[in-house]
């Protein structure tokens, strides 16, 4: 049971990570596309 | 791996990817970004798309900000609410503080994003709308007056103001008839979810109209709102932002609302309020495609 429920935290724990990853590449793109965008005078 | 961060609460694994997008309201937020984007396409003038898209996503990410610190600050009377008793918060998935802190790192990332991409006067409304919402709405009126939502609604109302002001720069006449139509059509619809859930607001200790004043008055509220609601949501037609089609489209809608509302007061159930309530959503999802699409097709549809 124990080693079910550290399991199940490890895999919340990972799964967080990832999704903390996507939107800190994500921010880095938008502020990429923003920059260029800003930069031609849009 | 008892070297774990200590994220887990109460026992539980800790709060998962979802819980977190459960805290920003995603059905609030869907409804927030359309109506913002109807302001952002019905704006006169010129908006680079990829820039319109981020004012979008600020919106959305402002929304569900204030969204996450309402949630912060409710999680008391959350937990005594069946409807929102499963929230993150209450269900003991997610720590007060993870929540306050990861809608307050959203609220002023939306805000600078928006100050630095778009313009600040979209900028300064956004602040506005998540301060209203969270300082005006949930901790000042919520829990002290039956006016609450009609105040606090406010808040909901400003996206479209925000869409209008990132084209434009500026708060003009046409973003203030779409911020008007928000503004009119929330008491009605919060007022018929509260009817049928009166009593879980009652022990919530949150003083809705029909826990207040009975629920004989507040449909008559909901009746005269519906009724305010005719020459406000005709407001873009006369204001020339919108054409004669739309004008139609949106009596015959309002007069539907307003039969609901009728309704409502005839009848002694539940039944009447829940489909005003699915109806009020409809309504507004309505009127607001119509005027994207008279736009879009120039009035000639």
């Amino acid at each position: 049971m124990a080693a079910e429920r550290r399991d199940e935290r490890e895999r919340t724990t990972r799964a967080r990570n990832r999704a903390l990853l996507f939107v800190l590449l994500g921010l880095v793109a938008l502020f990429y596309v923003i920059a260029i965008v800003r930069m031609s005078g849009g | 791996m008892s070297d774990l961060p200590s994220v887990a609460v109460g026992g539980s694994q800790g709060a998962a990817v979802g819980d977190y997008v459960q805290i920003l309201k995603p059905r609030v937020m869907s409804l927030v970004v359309f109506t913002g984007l109807v302001g952002l396409v019905l704006a006169p003038g010129h908006l680079h798309p990829v820039l319109a898209a981020v004012a979008v996503l600020c919106i959305a990410v402002g929304a569900g900000a204030s969204g996450a610190i309402n949630m912060w600050y409710d999680r008391d009377i959350d937990a005594v609410m069946r409807r929102t008793m499963a929230r993150p918060l209450p269900a003991g998935r997610m720590n007060p503080g993870e929540a306050l802190g990861f809608g307050c790192v959203l609220a002023v990332w939306s805000v600078v994003i928006m100050g630095l991409a778009v313009n600040w006067v979209a900028a300064e409304l956004l602040a506005l709308t998540i301060a209203f919402y969270v300082f005006v709405y949930t901790i000042w009126l919520k829990r002290r007056t039956p006016q609450n939502i009609v105040i606090g609604g406010a808040a909901g109302a400003f996206p479209p103001l925000i869409g209008w002001a990132a084209v434009t720069g500026d708060i003009g006449w046409g973003g203030l008839a779409l911020f008007a139509i928000i503004f009119f059509w929330t008491p009605p619809h919060f007022w018929a979810l509260s009817l049928y859930r009166a009593g879980e607001y009652e022990r919530a200790g949150v003083p809705m109209l029909p826990v207040v004043s009975g629920t004989r008055e507040t449909k008559r509220q909901m009746l005269l709102y519906t009724l305010v609601l005719w020459p406000v949501t005709l407001a873009p037609w006369l204001l020339g932002i919108a054409g004669p089609a739309y004008a139609v489209c949106a009596a015959g809608l309002s007069l539907l609302f307003t039969g609901t509302a009728v309704q409502v007061w005839r009848d002694g159930t539940d039944r009447s309020a829940r489909q005003m309530f699915q109806f009020s959503l409809l309504y507004l999802f309505l009127i607001f495609s119509l005027l994207l699409l008279d736009h879009v097709g120039g009035g000639r549809w």
